[in-house]
């Protein structure tokens, strides 16, 4: 066979080119270049595996926007934000952003008083920001008394995100976890205001749980942290994490106080591409007032005479997601937000009631909270959720399987996330397949009575009904280990 | 004349853009408005506002990318919405971004098997991975200290002065002294000597810079390595190199692959590169290399177990988009070797032209040299009646962004214009420019000097120095449009 000269390539329609035949590259870049289209499908075709983002059920992240914004986000995806200089423009459509957010969160601001905020590339930079002004500020109060400032600590819930425990290894605090329960998935505010402490830089409290999409109870920890900072002297202070919550609660519950409402919190951060209805890549973080953030952690620009203060970890990156986000801003404005989340609430119900009809299963999230619907299995001692998202990923959905964290670790839930996209004839087609997929496992050998042989005959003893699923989930957690973690 | 009312609701899908009710309200600025607008009236309004932002191709300021071909535009379309953290999910985009690390490491020579994987991950940008890379190297050194039962409080990190910023950021926020190699005029990087004289067993790294952001010279890192090898044995520590290539790390292997200033060098044991600048790719990705696995202290790292593989994540973002790694993907076996050599002398050519064309003006020594990053970085002959800040305000007229900067600690007096030339600018870009600044210094000529106004005001020094007259002028705030006032020294932000 005659391999094709340079001169004729441009004749061969794409599949018929030699580059289609070539080992891809993978540990070297190849010496040679290859034309933009061969360049195009070799890449596009290998990208047909990966899942499909509207079908999956695990992110919380964005996966849809109108085209007149797609349209935005593509003429400014050459502009470096960072470059305030040359696009001023755009660097106020952040800072109009910051301020909505601000009003939205009930920030004690004048009326034309700016905001103290700023837009990051997600909730784990927003959070890694507010922790390191509550370090920083907490170091200043103790040197000022003459204490020591080496063991700084945070308090949250176990069930924290782990950006929350990148930050405490990363920048060198102590992380005290308050434990969770069986039936109790988020933090408990008495255990957590019991666990403060004078080297406590702050607690955070989670407005939309990853795992089941509670809300924390901001106010009674914001009361009962009042009274203990009374007590003690300490002048221990509140971080919300409402990554999910955030855009949830001021729409549906707004008269639910656990923002800047309560004087103990000092900063929130949300996550912009969560229900904040963009693409991924853009988070804000919300300070109080001027004090909650330490001048020596900002950087200040001079822009054009008037100060552009900075403080972000990361720098040169794209303008698009900035914009997507002040476009939804005037685009839906409240009352859109507000049917959104509403449209969301009303599919994830659906979804609960077709879930529980089944009989199967029990319903571990909460109906207040972020749109998500937590089941578990009522019988895991034949067949188990994690098998249960296997067979579901034959129909194209991807629907993650998770173990609750200590001390909690023999629950097992299976999690659909109800983002915007997610309509209600989606919601119908899933109860089907779900339906579809007990009656199929059903009919199988049980792969959990064969462990639980199994481990019997090489262990010897007696083993509980609770241990033999605690071994089983330790199988399937080798497999996606942290996962319940990484998947937000 | 009868005035009408106000559109209706059920008449709004009828107006078209310009007439309908939206485009006479003000935008909101502090507070969400309480109602939706159509979605043609939303992009049609901040459409409008962004006209009045530069354009991104004119601005010859910044080394970040801002042209790729069409059909990446249509890939970086195309995975707009997937979140590149779904690993599991995402299983293909996952590998990409593998395949670059090990593609980044290989060009570095890191000292790999066969098929032995390389030890990196792709960032937002060069910030991230320098972050991590100080970090990885901060908790190496505070292992050693602690097995060694000595203090680990004060850790620090010598450069030069010439540093970008983020250097500045992690000393701050990972509360990790900056000792900086001061720089002086005609030398305007970091000296290898002064800078291993500063080291002390304190230091956690050394970070020398390929592509300093001022004048786009190379660090000579041969030297510091041999330098700094003598100082370990002498000393018995082990102070290691770091290589901020932000810049340099995709010009330097395909124009003088002979220059020995990566993972050849012994004592250097990570890399940093941005995606985002000669790596081709929009705003919005880094890559940061290790040398092997042992530079990278496992307790920073969370692991992952995708579908069986160990999967290890070091990052300080979490959630973002997949677009820029995809598209570092496609310019990596789109353009591959030859295509990356062709572009970056394409771009060397036309920093010559531009040199040639400004020296030839006979008003400007140039500052930068030839190797290094194509950029051109001039300053007037003389500056006593005109400056160069009054040259960047006035080319802003023809559209052209150059910044003029001035050096940082000890050259304060030396300010300086620099062009950047990127990919996509070409020669007759070049020649124009050339024209636009002739026309200007033709302009100012013709001006009355603002120096001269200001030293008859009182407000600028004037004294005599032998057989020049040195001036020193006060800066107005127009004239500075670009400086940080950070603590104790003024860096220039661009990169």
């Amino acid at each position: 066979m005659v391999l094709a000269t340079n001169s004729e390539e441009h004749l061969h329609s794409t599949f018929a080119s030699r580059y289609v035949r070539a080992v891809v590259p993978r540990f070297t870049m190849p010496n040679n270049s290859m034309p933009k289209d061969a360049a195009y499908q070799v890449i596009s075709d290998e990208l047909m595996l990966d899942g499909n983002p509207r079908l999956n059920l695990a992110s919380f992240v964005t996966t849809w926007m109108e085209p007149e914004c797609d349209k935005l986000i593509q003429e400014s995806v050459n502009k470096n934000y960072v470059d305030m200089d040359e696009y001023p423009v755009t660097t106020e459509l952040q800072n109009r952003c910051v301020n909505m957010i601000a009003n939205l969160f009930h920030a004690p601001m004048g009326e034309e008083e700016a905001a103290i905020g700023c837009g990051t590339v997600g909730s784990s930079e927003a959070i890694m920001l507010a922790g390191l002004a509550f370090k920083r500020k907490w170091q200043q109060r103790r040197r000022a008394q003459g204490l020591p400032t080496d063991n700084p600590n945070i308090v949250t819930g176990a069930n924290v995100q782990v950006c929350w425990e990148k930050f405490a290894r990363y920048f060198e605090v102590e992380l005290k976890e308050v434990k969770l329960s069986e039936g109790y998935y988020v933090m408990d505010p008495a255990k957590a205001v019991e666990m403060v402490d004078e080297n406590t830089i702050c607690v955070a409290a989670i407005l939309g749980s990853t795992l089941t999409g509670e809300f924390e109870d901001v106010k009674l920890l914001n009361d009962l942290l009042a009274e203990k900072n009374a007590e003690t002297g300490w002048d221990v202070a509140i971080h919300v994490d409402a990554a999910s919550g955030g855009f949830i609660a001021p729409f549906l519950y707004p008269d639910l106080e656990w923002d800047f409402r309560l004087p103990w919190v000092k900063s929130i951060n949300v996550s912009g591409h969560k229900y904040g209805l963009v693409y991924a890549g853009v988070g804000w973080i919300v300070w109080r007032t001027k004090d909650d953030l330490p001048e020596d952690l900002v950087f200040h620009i001079n822009y054009l005479g008037a100060d552009q203060p900075t403080f972000t970890l990361n720098f040169s990156k794209g303008s698009s997601q900035i914009i997507a986000q002040y476009y939804q801003f005037i685009r839906l404005g409240f009352e859109g937000y507000k049917n959104i989340m509403e449209n969301c609430m009303d599919n994830a119900r659906r979804l609960r009631e077709g879930i529980e009809m089944t009989g199967k299963f029990d319903i571990v999230s909460k109906d207040i909270g972020v749109p998500l619907v937590a089941f578990s299995l009522k019988d895991s001692s034949k067949h188990t959720v994690f098998e249960i998202a296997e067979s579901l990923r034959k129909f194209g959905w991807i629907i993650p399987a998770y173990t609750m964290p200590a001390d909690a670790q023999h629950i097992a839930v299976l999690r659909v996330v109800i983002r915007e996209d997610f309509s209600r004839g989606l919601a119908d087609r899933l109860i089907t397949h779900i339906i579809q997929v007990l009656k199929e496992i059903d009919g199988l050998p049980s792969r959990v009575a064969h462990l639980a042989a199994a481990a019997a005959v090489s262990g010897g003893e007696v083993k509980t009904a609770k241990m033999s699923l605690e071994d089983i989930t330790k199988y399937w957690k080798r497999l996606v280990e942290h996962k319940r973690n990484i998947v937000c | 004349m009868v005035l009408s009312h106000a559109a209706s609701d059920s008449d709004v899908s009828v107006h078209s853009t310009f007439a309908s009710r939206y485009v006479r309200t003000s935008l909101p600025r502090f507070r969400m408005p309480e109602n939706s607008i159509p979605k043609e009236a939303a992009y049609q309004i901040i459409n409008d506002e962004l006209m009045l932002d530069g354009n991104p191709r004119l601005n010859l300021a910044s080394f970040v990318t801002t042209w790729m071909e069409p059909e990446c535009d249509k890939l970086i379309m195309a995975s707009i919405n997937k979140n590149y953290v779904d690993m599991d999910e995402y299983p293909v985009t996952t590998e990409l971004q593998n395949r670059c690390v090990n593609m980044i490491a290989h060009l570095f020579n890191a000292p790999l098997g066969e098929t032995e994987t390389a030890v990196g991950v792709g960032t937002v940008g060069s910030s991230e991975a320098i972050m991590l890379a100080g970090l990885a190297f901060k908790r190496k050194w505070q292992n050693k200290r602690r097995a060694e039962g000595k203090p680990f409080d004060k850790p620090n990190i010598v450069t030069g002065a010439n540093v970008q910023v983020c250097w500045e950021k992690f000393a701050r926020y990972f509360e990790v002294e900056l000792k900086e190699v001061k720089l002086r005029e005609g030398y305007y990087v970091m000296d290898p000597e002064q800078a291993v004289e500063m080291v002390d067993e304190n230091t956690i790294c050394v970070a020398a810079i390929l592509g300093s952001t001022l004048n786009g010279e190379f660090e000579d890192v041969k030297l510091l390595n041999d330098l700094l090898v003598l100082k370990n044995k002498e000393t018995g520590l082990d102070i290691p190199i770091h290589v901020d290539a932000a810049s340099g790390g995709f010009i330097a292997p395909f124009l003088y692959p002979e220059l020995e200033w990566d993972f050849r060098l012994p004592q250097v044991k990570s890399i940093n590169v941005s995606g985002h600048k000669y790596g081709l790719v929009y705003a919005g990705i880094g890559w940061v290399v290790w040398r092997n696995k042992e530079d990278l202290p496992d307790e920073l790292i969370f692991h992952i177990n995708y579908l069986g593989a160990d999967q290890p994540t070091f990052t300080l973002n979490f959630s973002k988009g997949s677009s820029q790694v995809i598209a570092q993907y496609y310019q990596l076996i789109r353009l591959g070797h030859e295509g990356y050599r062709n572009v970056m002398e394409n771009c060397r050519e036309n920093m010559i032209v531009l040199r040639e064309g400004l020296e030839k003006t006979g008003r400007f020594s140039i500052v930068s040299k030839d190797e290094g990053i194509p950029l051109v970085a001039f300053s007037l002959k003389d500056n006593s009646s005109h400056t160069e800040f009054e040259i960047s305000e006035m080319l802003r007229r023809y559209g052209w962004i150059v910044p003029a900067y001035t050096m940082p600690a000890n050259a304060e007096h030396i300010t300086v214009l620099r062009v950047v030339i990127r990919e996509d600018f070409s020669r007759t870009l070049a020649e124009r420019l050339v024209m636009d600044i002739e026309k200007v210094m033709h302009e100012l000529d013709e001006l009355p000097s603002r120096v001269i106004h200001k030293i008859s005001l009182g407000e600028v020094k004037s004294e005599d120095n032998g057989d020049n007259m040195v001036v020193t002028v006060k800066k107005s705030d127009i004239e500075k449009p670009i400086e940080i006032n950070v603590k104790k020294s003024d860096k220039p932000i661009f990169c």
